[in-house]
């Protein structure tokens, strides 16, 4: 073993008052953590090993089990922190790049709690959801700039491809591969329920879920992955990949380990290879050439499916974002760079990128300025946590916004940040069967259902609170909000004023 | 920071809320009456004013100008005025200009000065532009009205012109001499805003090209509503319900070309539970216009009467909560926030009914 | 009748549904005095082999062989439900060669015990059904 650097994180704190020896954490940890040890008749538990999932937490019957933050420390360092110590430690071990999963867990400012929320009071009433109707129905895809008539007069109806979705809040891409059948399983009749999307992720789609396509977002990415015509042709829309919020820049890496037979059938390439995406599509290398495939994608679906376009919120965001808007592409989804990954560089997920916040409402501006706000549809993700942020969102100049991480909570995840070694203890972030198998899509999807609709409900009781009954007047009503502890910039750039103002 | 302890801000510097009457008279046939009506039916909702504001709109008052457009501004200042004559020299041919007569009222203080003029575009200048008159003469009226400080245009339509000031709206009527012009259609509103900016341009009806709105309410849509319409070149500097309407019905019925019914299927548009018990043609109608338009939903109480040439239209917000009658006796039609701002002017209508909310009430001219 | 099933796709083989039987039926608030430092003997039992695992109980037969076979009238049936009074068993033995599932066996005392739905205890509902994180045992009509 040598010298060993890095201290345990966690200790697995068992109450042995309560511990009834079941052994059901030891059965349940796929890290291995916990044993029965006969000559003891007690549990004991491998610190070292423990990832901080809490899946046996959550099973012990008798709430004996709780994991605790290690207090063991180095000498205090404004500067030098622990974590920054046991990076160097860990790299100088393994001459690697740092790879990290999930959102990045630094203290950066979270702009949707620095922003409060209107109501009514007097001057206009506010509505109560229960006995009023209460709108959230949303279209996405670009808008007609001037209406048409027909020989007799009467309205032409018909319009680009839209997406229609009950409420704006769609299920953000995660391939198959980086999660689970079930847990792509789950997302996926949770959608078709909600009447809303889930998205395939680069992963392509895999033949059991065609069922699943009218509520079915394709996804392609620079490495094309399961892309063929008939996947193009079993969605209801095509997101083009050209980046994640959580590492801009970079491409998809899905290693050999998680790629069985399913999974290399599904992707159409061989198993048990590293199945790793280009950083940058190859056939685009400037705007115009976007154009070519969004037009490549229209026509390859006959001009019935609405096509994606989603980026990573970077510096200058929204010149980018004006560009796609004048690519033909109908719906732009930006990602801002809280958003989660199932593997990424840390150093790159904890340094690049900007917050959605800010990168939406200043697409959302510069879209208006340009005036072609109309023409496309904004969806943005990157850590939409609750319905507050998503009203925050909206108002701000959101179409619809995207969510992943909440998605993964609401199936079971704990956020121990630890997807890329695929032994996910919730059945999520894994390919191993026996895990896979701990998520019932019954379950999971249910799950979903349940967290969408209470957003829901808290949505509706929010607008009716500012007087709003219809979700397309809260959309890019930025007098709705205001700033709470900002700076005059932060506010100039979010477009709103400060509290009290 | 600073203005907010020197002096309360001015319309358009901040926004405020306020409640109103409003009223509205209309002879099918084309009759011309005088103003009188429209002073007589407001001064009965006197309550609901507060002395902030009040104003007319009258429809037919110029036949002998119908074909020019009659620009009503106020001048803060003579710089101001000078400015903007220079402004109104090189974009138009200016067939008449005077003062607007007005008369001394103990209640209407600090008027500014008050200017009409009836105006046709340059023909060079126009045709210079591409654009189509109406189209040339709006943006000439945004102009003046964000960038000349001290001008502002608050009437720009034909055979038409707006009366306001900030004072209660019987009051206005008399120092306006409304009782000297004579229309087919007029409207009227007194306002009742919860602060007190007291400045004239921010009195009502406002009014774009013909088009003329007053409106009772406060609606929870407009910045939504503003910052979608913005994109289009209007420019919403009183930061006001009722200039965002003006807009948005200048934009879809005489940029887009729907007509008043559709435009009421836009702003106040049906829930989806109602366009889903439609006819299949009316659902992929009404669906079209809703999702194509979202962003000129409005939300939030609203009872607005719009004046346009030939013709006025009242429409109530979706769940109707602000009040809106009507009645009819013969060729007139009335609009009022009360009934009894109607029977004071005609004691026996011969019907009187309650627009449901969201349900345009439409009324033109007989041909 | 509800009654319980067996999603044998789901099961996890984690064994909760069996301590949770036993704690059902210790008549204890609480599970750790029910359980610790105990052997237990729940009314549910995992089978596993091979990476399969799955619960079973009794199946409340239509047409019992446990009943049949009950020499002392202990075991009967009321509206399906397959119970058993304890005070009429004599520890034969019988029911449990009989019971192609399995689901009966001795108490501490030797007096068989059988799963009844938790009908009998003082959850109302069969608590290894509830107790279990991933609906490997569903209690439904079928
Ligand atoms: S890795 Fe997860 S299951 Fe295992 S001991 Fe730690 S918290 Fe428990
Ligand atoms: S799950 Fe809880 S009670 Fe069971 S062995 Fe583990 S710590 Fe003990
Ligand atoms: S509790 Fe459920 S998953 Fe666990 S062993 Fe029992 S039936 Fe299987
Ligand atoms: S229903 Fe009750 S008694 Fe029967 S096996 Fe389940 S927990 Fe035990």
């Amino acid at each position: 073993m040598g010298i060993n650097y890095l201290y345990p994180d966690f200790e697995v704190h068992r109450d042995k008052d309560k511990c009834i020896n079941c052994r059901v954490c030891e059965r349940q940890c796929a890290n291995e953590v916990h044993a029965f040890d006969k000559e003891l008749n007690r549990m004991i538990a491998d610190d070292s090993k423990c990832v901080n999932c809490h899946r046996c937490v959550s099973l012990c019957p008798t709430h004996a089990l709780k994991i605790v933050k290690t207090d063991h420390h180095f000498k205090e360092n404004a500067n030098w922190k622990g974590e920054v110590i046991q990076d160097i430690y860990r790299q100088a071990e393994s001459g690697g790049v740092l790879l990290a999963s999930m959102g990045t867990p630094k203290d950066y400012p979270v702009y949707w709690d620095k922003m409060l929320i209107n109501a009514s009071q007097v001057t206009n009433p506010s509505i109560d959801p229960l006995r009023e109707p209460m709108e959230t129905r949303t279209f996405l895809g670009q808008k007609s700039t001037k209406i048409k008539r027909d020989d007799q007069g009467r309205l032409i109806t018909t319009t680009t491809p839209q997406l229609s979705l009950n409420i704006p809040i769609m299920f953000s891409a995660m391939s198959y591969g980086s999660i689970s059948y079930n847990a792509h399983k789950s997302l996926a009749m949770a959608a078709q329920e909600l009447g809303i999307f889930y998205n395939t992720g680069e992963g392509g789609l895999h033949e059991d879920f065609y069922q699943y396509g009218k509520n079915t977002i394709v996804q392609v990415a620079s490495g094309r992955f399961g892309v063929h015509p008939g996947y193009l042709n079993a969605g209801a829309a095509i997101e083009i990949k050209m980046g994640q919020g959580a590492k801009p820049g970079i491409g998809g890496h899905l290693p050999g380990s998680k790629i069985g037979e399913d999974i290399s059938k599904t992707r159409m390439i061989p198993e048990h290879a590293d199945a790793i995406s280009p950083a940058p599509h190859h056939d685009i290398y400037s705007i115009e050439d976007l154009r070519q495939l969004v037009f490549a994608l229209k026509e390859a679906t006959a001009y019935t499916k609405p096509i994606i376009v989603k980026v990573a919120a970077v510096h200058n965001i929204s010149a980018i974002a004006s560009g796609i808007a004048r690519s033909g592409a109908d719906i732009i989804a930006i990602d801002g760079f809280r958003g989660g990954t199932g593997a990424a560089p840390a150093r790159t997920r904890d340094n690049v990128g900007i917050p959605i916040e800010l990168a939406l409402a200043s697409v959302d501006s510069r879209l208006r300025q340009e005036g072609i706000r109309n023409n496309v549809s904004l969806v943005v993700g990157g850590s939409i946590r609750s319905s507050a942020d998503v009203i925050k969102a909206i108002a701000l100049g959101a179409d619809a916004i995207y969510v992943a991480t909440s998605a993964l909570l609401a199936l079971g995840c704990h956020l121990c940040r630890t997807c890329q070694n695929g032994k996910c203890n919730w059945g999520i972030a894994t390919q191993k069967p026996e895990l896979v198998k701990r998520l019932n899509p019954e379950v999971g999807s249910q799950r979903l259902v349940n967290l969408i609709t209470a957003w829901e409900h808290e949505i509706k009781e929010m607008m009716g609170g500012m007087g709003i009954n219809s979700i397309e007047a809260l959309r890019g009503n930025r007098l709705m909000l205001r700033g709470i502890g900002l700076n005059e910039t932060e506010l100039q750039i979010l477009g709103i004023s400060h509290a009290g103002q | 920071m600073e203005i907010h302890q020197k002096r309360m801000p001015l319309e358009g510097e901040e926004r405020f809320s306020s409640g109103c009457a409003i009223s509205g008279l209309f002879n099918k046939n084309g009759d011309r009456f005088s103003g009188r009506d429209a002073i007589t039916s407001i001064s009965v909702m006197h309550d609901r004013s507060n002395g902030l504001g009040g104003g007319f709109a009258g429809y037919g008052i110029y036949p002998e100008y119908k074909d020019f457009y009659a620009f009503h501004i106020f001048y803060y200042g003579n710089e101001a005025k000078r400015n903007c004559e220079e402004y109104l020299d090189e974009h138009f041919d200016l067939i008449n200009l005077s003062k607007i007569p007005t008369q001394k009222h103990h209640n209407i203080t600090d008027e500014p000065l008050i200017w009409r003029y009836f105006v046709t575009p340059l023909p060079t200048k126009l045709v210079n532009s591409q654009l189509d008159e109406k189209e040339y003469t709006a943006r000439c009226v945004i102009h003046i009205n964000t960038d000349i400080k001290g001008a502002y245009v608050f009437s720009s339509g034909k055979n038409m012109g707006v009366f306001k000031a900030v004072g209660y709206p019987e009051d206005v009527g008399e120092f306006y001499r409304l009782d000297d012009y004579k229309g087919y259609s007029w409207t009227v509103h007194g306002r009742y805003p919860t602060n007190t900016p007291g400045w004239w341009g921010g009195a009502h009806p406002f009014a774009l090209l013909d088009y003329s709105v007053v409106h009772n309410g406060e609606i929870s849509s407009y910045d939504a509503n503003r910052r979608f319409i913005e994109m289009y070149g209007y420019n919403c500097t009183l930061q006001t319900d009722t200039e965002v309407i003006t807009y948005m019905i200048d934009y879809l019925h005489r940029r887009q070309g729907l007509n008043f019914e559709e435009v009421a299927h836009v702003i106040a548009a049906p829930f989806w539970s109602t366009i889903g018990r439609k006819s299949e043609e009316e659902i992929a109608e009404y669906t079209y216009l809703r999702n194509t338009f979202a962003s000129m939903l409005i939300t939030g109480p609203f009872s607005i009467i719009l004046g346009f040439n030939g013709g006025l239209m009242a429409l109530n917000d979706r769940l109707k909560l602000r009040s809106l009658v009507a009645a009819e006796k013969g060729d007139m039609v009335y609009l009022a926030s009360e009934e009894a701002a109607i029977r004071i002017i005609e004691p026996n209508p011969d019907r009187v009914w309650h627009p449901s909310g969201g349900k345009p009430v439409i009324v033109t001219l007989n041909k | 009748m509800k009654r319980v099933y067996v999603n044998e796709q789901w099961c996890l083989g984690c064994h909760l549904c069996e301590y949770y039987c036993a704690y059902a039926n210790s008549g204890q608030e609480s599970m750790v005095k029910a359980l610790k430092d105990k052997t237990i003997r729940a009314r549910i039992k995992v089978e596993e082999k091979d990476g399969i695992s799955f619960a079973v109980n009794c199946r409340h037969c239509t047409e019992p062989l446990c009943v049949k076979s009950c020499i002392a009238g202990a075991l009967t049936q009321k509206d399906g439900l397959i119970v058993i009074d304890q005070d009429k068993c004599v520890g034969c033995f019988s029911c449990i060669m009989a019971c192609p599932y399995g689901a009966l066996m001795p108490n501490e005392e030797g007096v068989m015990q059988k799963c009844e739905l938790c009908t009998t205890n003082s959850h109302m509902l069969p608590v290894c059904v509830s107790g279990c994180p991933n609906k490997a045992i569903v209690f439904e009509e079928r």
